[in-house]
């Protein structure tokens, strides 16, 4: 298989992530679409790295992987003291900085 | 042509069950398919050749990001198993701009001379990889310990008790 099929398959997930961050009123559902989107993201980066012969772009993964991790760990902590303040996560309730 | 054939299963896996996380009514069902369209990613990764990254996808993805979604769940979600609306009323436009945004970027790519084959491995990825991070990458490898530490305490402080 090529690059090509490789980024094709990564541009599908990319945007089944985004309908996923755009239609989901669960703010804990707006995270899933944002871990595919980053999925989508790295398996850009190991196809363009694997074929291109260069290692580098796999070790911008390994960060990149990393940096998901710490952001998925902040964004649920955020819900939970959303679901704790107003008692719902639904993202269409949450109008704090409404004014 | 079994690269060709695991190829075609990972990817009907992947976009199928990707699919099944934004689509389905349930959150938590929405859960366990992320781990599979987590797993399929860590498939991919394989089908490259990138044993390393792929191990670090199953043990840090599939591991840790499910697993503390399902704490999540289970602490905010008061209503599993009733039937209420996780989609708002986007949800056409939220299609038409995901199908917009996928049809621009393949066609991007489709316009694009990429290589069609890749050269074999010559030396251990995994090898390379660990090299990489503690000789030429090591000040971003300790940002990164640094940043880790951070979203902990963060996610402690967050997560405090009442007082």
């Amino acid at each position: 298989m090529g690059l090509q099929a490789y980024l094709i398959l990564a541009a599908v997930v990319f945007g089944i992530g985004l309908f996923g961050v755009v239609t989901r009123r669960n703010t804990i559902g707006i995270l899933l679409g944002i871990e595919l989107m980053l999925n989508a993201v790295n398996i850009n980066l190991v196809a363009f790295a694997r074929f291109s012969g260069s290692e580098i772009g796999m070790i911008f993964t390994v960060f990149a992987i990393c940096i998901t991790v710490a952001e998925a760990a902040m964004g649920l902590a955020i819900v939970i003291l959303l679901f704790r303040i107003r008692r719902t996560v639904m993202a269409d309730h949450l109008d704090l900085l409404k004014g | 042509m079994l690269e060709t054939i695991g190829f075609w299963s990972l990817a009907v896996v992947l976009v199928g069950s990707a699919l099944a996380v934004v689509l389905s009514k349930n959150l938590f069902h929405s859960v366990l398919w992320l781990a599979l369209a987590l797993t399929g990613t860590a498939g991919v990764f394989l089908l490259l050749e990138a044993e390393f990254l792929a191990a670090v996808q199953l043990l840090l993805y599939a591991g840790g990001i499910v697993t503390i979604v399902v704490f999540a769940i289970v602490v905010t979600e008061r209503l599993v198993g009733e039937r209420i609306t996780q989609t708002n009323r986007r949800i056409t436009a939220g299609a038409v701009t995901s199908l917009a945004l996928i049809a621009l970027v393949v066609h991007a790519i489709s316009r694009q001379p990429l290589p069609t084959a890749r050269e074999p491995l010559t030396t251990d990825l995994t090898r390379t990889i660990g090299e990489g991070i503690l000789t030429r990458f090591v000040l971003p490898f300790e940002l990164l310990g640094v940043l880790m530490l951070a979203a902990m305490l963060g996610a402690v402080y967050f997560a405090r008790p009442e007082d």
